[in-house]
């Protein structure tokens, strides 16, 4: 089996099942010299994208014997640059043999490549591929190859194929890792592992709680710790480095700079899991403040300043070089304590503050209220839980607050991308501000298919105007949209930013006249602003 | 004046006085083919090709008032020269050419330049107004040519059968399912019809033509159905009809198929680019083709289509608004 086999076999259905038999086919079948490069883009492994679309997209025209707008709107309907492109460029002829790895590296070439000699390579690959192998050369081309696969799926088939258990497997792909560098025997094999020091541990994660979770559960067996709104994240602390990791494998250490110091105060062989977040004179900060510090590529000495950041610790996966993930969770939190409790390490670490409550009761009204306590719920765990691997039910849940919600109107509507291209399904929303409605959001999800579908033919019969992709619709359907943090934005144009905005439901009791008005946003985040201090 | 104008009830010939494919009662209308965009209810009067009279009296009852007339038959309405000719879509689906003082129109219906082995194949009408569909007018429907589509079917349902598994193809119950009903390898194994196919499949009996395929009713024993293929409208995706007849695989059979995010919106296994319209190509032939000088554009994207007629062709072409294929994912 080949890399273009695997996409069209594992592309032809939608059952998890089946789709790791079919790595764990290509593992076996495929030539040894592609096969790690082809699990790398299974799981994300991404191009540097060489090129600039708009000379793809001139060129893809020029060949095709079209003018460029008609391709510009052949992708408003496609949703998808390399497909359109594919689509487009296609023939009626077979493809020539797809070799992933050097077309892989011809792609990296590129980088490196004057305009002229870019587009002889690429026009040479597309006279030499149709269908599959055309669209697959497009997208690692343009450096959005992505595939319906979980990363726990292609850890299952690997697991399967090298007799490890998954936990190992897991812990050997963590982090970035270059497929030219790497091989079956150098990411695989014990003892050259050992040498990777600045490995995290797979993070362990919560489901959220299941309702007849309550009927059994005594609350004296579970620690319960607000939750945080921040990055979750792991500090490594290894042969005198530090390593900060967040939960995406990214390394984060340059981001982070806070933390680089703390090889001098905390022993070799200490791992921390906890959430990094900015606190500033005793409380959280905005979450929004955190990421456009992250967005930078030079920190300033004013943002170390306005938004320093801490990690608020709530668990010991190492501790003088041993992997103490198997011992349960009061034991780790004890040691966790231990190592902390010397006042020297603030205001970098901090620990996670354990709530005492007598009953599921009163934890569900701090639960209720947790947004006052600056956490956006409570988090469950089972007091004599080991650290597990990856997303697993039973020991460990999250008891999230509710979010907070809008009315909003629906005025602009562009198609998606994906399963949902050729299909209006990105809404943006305004309020009332006085006689006129501002945008105040965008949301995707929420809706469903059905809904979808119908806001769909609703938006195709209510255009009042067209501008590129995007649709003016008559301000008439009415959405109520949850969200979980109100801000103050300078980028939007009504001046308020929310954090996660997704649609709850449609409203079609309610016309737009009933939406809700800017100055109930305003008043939303105040409330929460005077709660901050 | 044009001879054909749209108003509200239609496509309409004010000359003759009558409509084609009117999407509101009138007293006479022409009927390009039996999907339900263009045959609606309450006409006084129907006339269409003689293969489209079943379809007519399954869908909307055998007491309505039809007449039939047979491909390259002209006849006269008020002075109008009408004749049908066929439009390769589906079985009985016409092209409607008018003729009136010399100026010739034509009215494509749903039409698609590929034989597909059970329709009458189109025939290119001369004509100096020609009123195209173009429901795949842009270049990224460029479909692959039906006989290798069949030749995928055939073997994914051979792979499927192999591995214990039932094929389910969903396809309009007319036109397509009897396009694929005439194209399936039958040393596979059983082929079985969804009851809107077998209808379907009943009424064009009566005019001589015939169908592989057992209608399954709900009283049949369906544990022992195993790597047979089952042809069913799109309706029937995720409905409970289907449950008993696992394990299957599912594919919708559609040129919508061409692109990813249509197939994947379905979560269906797979997504074949069947399809009973022209395609990109053949849109592109059949405007030139006709050496109509004016081209008038409608159901589809009518508004790019005609944008790239009239520069790259030299042609006038104009946009016409019309309630076919309204909801245009499902209604092929």
């Amino acid at each position: 089996m080949n890399f273009v086999e695997l996409f069209e076999r594992i592309d032809a259905t939608t059952k998890t099942s089946e789709k790791t038999e079919i790595i764990y086919n290509y593992l076996q079948s495929a030539e040894e010299e592609e096969k790690l490069l082809g699990i790398a883009l299974l799981m994300g492994y991404k191009l540097k994208r060489p090129i600039k679309t708009t000379d793809l997209r001139e060129w893809a025209a020029q060949v095709a014997g079209i003018p460029l707008w008609l391709l510009e709107e052949s992708y408003y309907v496609v949703g998808d640059l390399a497909e359109t492109l594919a689509l487009v460029l296609t023939k009626d002829n077979d493809s020539r043999p797809f070799y992933l790895r050097p077309l892989v590296q011809d792609i990296i070439m590129l980088q490196k490549q004057s305009t002229e000699q870019q587009r002889e390579v690429i026009e040479s690959y597309w006279s030499m591929f149709s269908g599959t192998s055309l669209f697959l050369f497009n997208k690692l081309l343009t450096g959005n190859f992505r595939v319906g696969v979980s990363r726990k799926l292609v850890v299952k088939a690997l697991s399967r194929y090298l007799t490890t258990e998954e936990p190992v497997v897991e812990h050997r792909i963590m982090g970035k890792w270059d497929p030219f560098q790497e091989s079956f025997e150098t990411l695989f094999q014990e003892e050259i592992s050992q040498e990777k020091h600045f490995l995290p541990y797979p993070f362990f994660l919560a489901y959220p709680v299941e309702p007849n979770f309550f009927e059994h559960a005594n609350i004296e067996d579970w620690i319960l710790e607000p939750k945080l709104d921040g990055i979750r994240g792991q500090i490594v602390v290894r042969q005198g480095e530090v390593f900060v990791w967040s939960r995406g494998q990214d390394l984060m250490t340059d981001k982070f700079v806070e933390f680089q110091v703390l090889h001098t105060t905390l022993p070799d062989g200490t791992v921390l899991d906890g959430e990094i977040i900015p606190w500033k004179d005793g409380y959280p900060l905005d979450f929004q403040l955190m990421q456009t510090r992250i967005g930078r590529k030079q920190i300033s000495k004013h943002n170390l300043e306005e938004v320093p950041l801490v990690m608020v610790c709530y668990d010991l996966l190492e501790w003088n070089g041993e992997d103490i993930r198997g011992l349960p969770l009061h034991e780790r939190r004890r040691l966790l304590e231990e190592l902390l409790k010397d006042d020297f390490l603030s205001p970098i670490l901090k620990i996670s503050t354990v709530k005492a409550f007598q009953s599921w009761q009163e934890a569900e009204l701090f639960r209720i209220s947790s947004r006052e306590h600056h956490a956006e719920g409570l988090m469950l765990k089972h007091r004599d839980s080991p650290y597990e691997v990856g997303r697993k039910r039973g020991n460990w849940w999250k008891w999230k607050a509710d979010p907070m919600t809008v009315d909003g109107v629906l005025i602009y509507a562009q198609s998606g991308h994906g399963r949902r291209a050729n299909l209006f399904t990105d809404y943006t929303f305004a309020v009332w501000d006085e006689e006129v409605l501002v945008p105040f959001t965008k949301a995707y999800s929420g809706l469903t298919d059905r809904e979808l579908t119908e806001v769909d033919q609703w938006i195709k019969r209510n255009t009042l105007e067209k501008f590129g992709p995007v649709r003016k619709v008559k301000p008439e359907l009415v959405f109520e949209l949850a969200f979980e943090g109100i801000g103050l934005s300078t980028r939007h144009k009504s001046g308020i930013a929310l954090r996660f905005p997704r649609i709850l439901r449609w409203r079609r009791d309610k016309i737009a006249q009933e939406a809700n008005t800017k100055q109930d946003l305003l008043t939303l985040l105040n409330t929460r602003n005077e709660s901050n201090r | 004046m044009s001879l054909l104008t749209v108003n509200e009830n239609g496509l309409y010939c004010k000359q003759g006085d009558f409509y084609i494919d009117p999407w509101r009662p009138v007293k006479v209308a022409l009927i390009t083919h039996g999907h339900s965009d263009h045959m609606r209810w309450g006409m006084q009067h129907y006339i269409c090709h003689h293969h489209t009279i079943p379809i007519l009296r399954l869908r909307l009852g055998f007491d309505q008032s039809v007449q039939g007339v047979g491909y390259g038959e002209s006849f006269e309405i008020n002075g109008v020269e009408v004749s049908f000719h066929p439009a390769g879509h589906i079985i009985g689906s016409s092209q409607i050419r008018l003729s009136y003082k010399g100026e010739v129109w034509v009215f494509t219906g749903d039409y698609k330049i590929e034989p597909d082995g059970v329709s009458q194949p189109f025939e290119l009408v001369p004509c100096d107004h020609f009123i195209s569909e173009c429901t795949f007018g842009l270049p990224v429907y460029q479909f692959p040519s039906s006989s290798s589509i069949y030749a995928d079917i055939n073997q994914w349902w051979r792979f499927n059968a192999q591995q214990g598994y039932n094929t389910v193809l969903y396809g309009y119950a007319l036109g397509k399912a009897q396009n694929i009903l005439a194209h399936l390898d039958l040393s596979i194994g059983d082929i079985y019809l969804h009851g809107a196919v077998a209808n379907v499949n009943e009424a064009l009996a009566t005019i001589g033509y015939s169908f592989p395929g057992v209608h399954l009713r709900s009283d049949m024993e369906k544990s022992k159905i195993e790597g047979a293929v089952i042809i069913a409208p799109p309706s029937a995706n995720g409905s409970p009809w289907l449950r008993k007849l696992k394990p299957y695989r599912e594919a919708m059979c559609s040129g919508w198929m061409q692109l990813r995010g249509a197939r994947r919106r379905r979560s269906v296994d797979k997504g074949f680019p069947l399809s009973d319209h022209c395609d990109w190509r053949q849109l592109n032939d059949a405007v030139i083709g006709t050496g109509a000088q004016k081209v008038y554009l409608t159901h589809g994207y009518e508004d790019n289509f005609s944008r790239w007629i009239s520069e790259n062709y030299a042609l006038e072409a104009f946009v016409l608004k019309t309630l076919y294929n309204d909801g245009m994912e499902e209604a092929e």
